[in-house]
């Protein structure tokens, strides 16, 4: 499925004193397996355009495209086309409020009016997905739950929907080391089963890891477009936009500044390392 | 004779009501004057009771904590204690509870019963200290979650403390509000002289204090100066917190027969190392 964004443009309270824009004529297009990074600095317009993805907020132009479908056209099944795309809030912990876990989980799929066993199924096979084990947690109050699992339990209510495309608002908000790289790690299983993931994020070594694209906004416009290695060599602008780049990136440009011979667009640990040995070896041979 | 400690925690555990295990178990912690330390953990790691029992919020089940020599379970030297140790918490939307900025800074002086004009020469100073005199006649809720830390702080700055205690007050920020609330609490500790404990999960912000603790499953597993703490790549993995990024590619590549010094930490430390080692002027 794709998602085309045609020259989308928001502006809140339009006509009043207050009128602000949000996002001003942006158009890109989120293809079919996609791990999307959104990208930029607090205020420049990423989570009004993730509410634009799944309608939540209707833009003042321009278009949503779902598989070709305008999202806010008159005549569209809104209800199906955003069933197809799962929307995971910033802190969506906030949001659970059942008794159990399971029950929380099966809120979502409860009312597409599955049955019983439908619903169990979709419940087992989302908390499989965010690596809650059933037997320990299903019956568990999301309440007793630690900031992460609670987190986790969240994005499987999202998951047991069934989305083919997952945005989430930056999901390891708040989390320690640990809570971020299990959360990091679930989302990446997710894309590597055929999920499409639009994730939105300050980190700029987490998207480095993660991302197969970025796109990067400022001011409400989009800025750049590209894979993370086209992004990442990009240092002056990235650094006006108040993001910078990966400490890796950071370093081949000081290393190359002096001299030394590396590729311009290397942005990950692993690449370094492998570069930086190689040439150790190269200058001594035994 | 050598000013006493701003904070001392001798041997102090700490257990929940109906738990079975101590969260603190055998902590001790020492804040000279004008120290920033850095409490390092993970989320359950026990560094948030280490905060609470700090400001007498919690009192030790074994071992003591004095604040400026008085010790928290003495409950005649409550408000002198919290007074002393000031503390900020993690959510900025928790601690705001005027309905303008001045107000809200003005919160704990009312309490105290302090002399209006006294009291409206320590607001406008604890503003002009945090850097939000233009928001004085402010809502709070039209802030930014890093403007709002800095109202909070500034809500313990009027009370004149000898030490500011942050537990996590960064880790809902974004990196613009954690670096300005970061930098408003070291210029604090620097141009003020107040002991500051912060408490975080990120290393990045450990790494600026003078000294950090780390702590695990209540108990304290490593301390010492950032170099030193986070050179212990290994020790640090294990208990699943975070190392330099460049302290990590420094390590996997001195493993792998690069004769590189020990002690990185940051990309300029890096880059001077890597050429002393490859690039064609040496």
């Amino acid at each position: 499925m794709s998602i085309q964004l045609k020259n989308l443009t928001h502006v809140y309270s339009g006509g009043t004193a207050f009128e602000s824009v949000a996002l001003h004529d942006i158009s890109f297009e989120i293809r079919d397996g996609d791990f999307l990074a959104l990208v930029g600095h607090t205020g420049c317009g990423k989570s009004t355009l993730v509410q634009h993805l799944n309608g939540l907020l209707k833009p003042t132009s321009g278009q949503v495209l779902v598989d070709g479908e305008d999202l806010n056209g008159e005549h569209v099944d809104r209800r199906k086309l955003r069933m197809r795309i799962g929307l995971v809030f910033q802190y969506p912990e906030y949001q659970l409020f059942e008794e159990t876990v399971a029950k929380d989980i099966a809120f979502g799929p409860k009312n597409l009016g599955l049955s019983a066993a439908e619903i169990e199924e979709r419940v087992r096979t989302a908390m499989a997905q965010v690596h809650l084990n059933y037997d320990k947690y299903a019956r568990r109050s999301p309440f007793e739950l630690s900031g992460g699992q609670m987190r986790r339990v969240a994005i499987a209510g999202v998951l047991a929907m069934q989305p083919k495309t997952l945005i989430l608002d930056e999901p390891t908000a708040g989390l320690d080391p640990h809570g971020r790289d299990r959360i990091l790690g679930i989302v990446r299983e997710l894309h590597q089963s055929g999920t499409t993931v639009v994730m939105v994020s300050h980190s700029m070594d987490d998207v480095a890891r993660l991302a197969t694209r970025v796109v990067v906004l400022a001011h409400g416009s989009l800025l750049a477009d590209g894979t993370p290695r086209e992004i990442f060599r990009q240092r002056e602008m990235m650094e006006e936009a108040g993001l910078g780049v990966p400490e890796a990136s950071r370093l081949v440009q000081a290393l190359r500044a002096r001299g030394l011979d590396l590729p311009d667009d290397l942005y990950t640990q692993d690449e370094l390392y492998d570069h930086l040995l190689r040439l150790w070896k190269e200058a001594n041979p035994c | 004779m050598a000013e006493e400690n701003r904070i001392q925690a001798e041997a102090v555990s700490y257990t929940y009501e109906e738990a079975e295990t101590p969260a603190l178990s055998q902590v001790s912690l020492a804040v000279k004057p004008g120290e920033f330390v850095a409490v390092l953990g993970h989320n359950g790691s026990g560094k948030s009771t280490l905060a609470k029992l700090l400001n007498a919020l919690y009192v030790p089940t074994e071992g003591r904590v004095l604040v400026c020599g008085m010790d928290t379970r003495d409950d005649d030297r409550l408000w002198d204690i919290r007074r002393a140790a000031g503390m900020i918490f993690q959510n900025p939307d928790n601690q705001i509870v005027a309905t303008l900025v001045r107000e809200d800074v003005a919160f704990g002086l009312e309490n105290l019963g302090v002399p209006h004009d006294e009291m409206v020469e320590r607001i406008d100073r604890a503003l002009e200290a945090v850097h939000m005199t233009a928001y004085a006649a402010t809502a709070p809720h039209m802030l930014s979650g890093g403007q709002k830390q800095r109202v909070a702080i500034a809500g313990i700055l009027a009370m004149t403390p000898l030490c500011l205690i942050a537990d996590e007050a960064t880790a809902m920020l974004d990196p613009s509000g954690r670096r300005e609330v970061l930098d408003t609490v070291h210029r604090l500790n620097r141009e003020e002289g107040i002991s500051v404990v912060w408490i975080t999960h990120f290393m990045e912000e450990a790494a600026t204090a003078d000294r950090v603790v780390v702590v695990s499953d209540g108990q304290t597993v490593l301390s010492g100066t950032p170099r030193e703490v986070f050179t212990e790549v290994e020790k640090m993995r294990e208990i699943h917190l975070d190392v330099p990024h460049m302290a990590d590619l420094a390590k996997r590549l001195r493993d792998a027969g690069m004769p590189l010094r020990e002690g990185i930490l940051s990309v300029d430390e890096m880059t001077e190392e890597v050429c002393r080692l490859l690039c064609p002027s040496n």
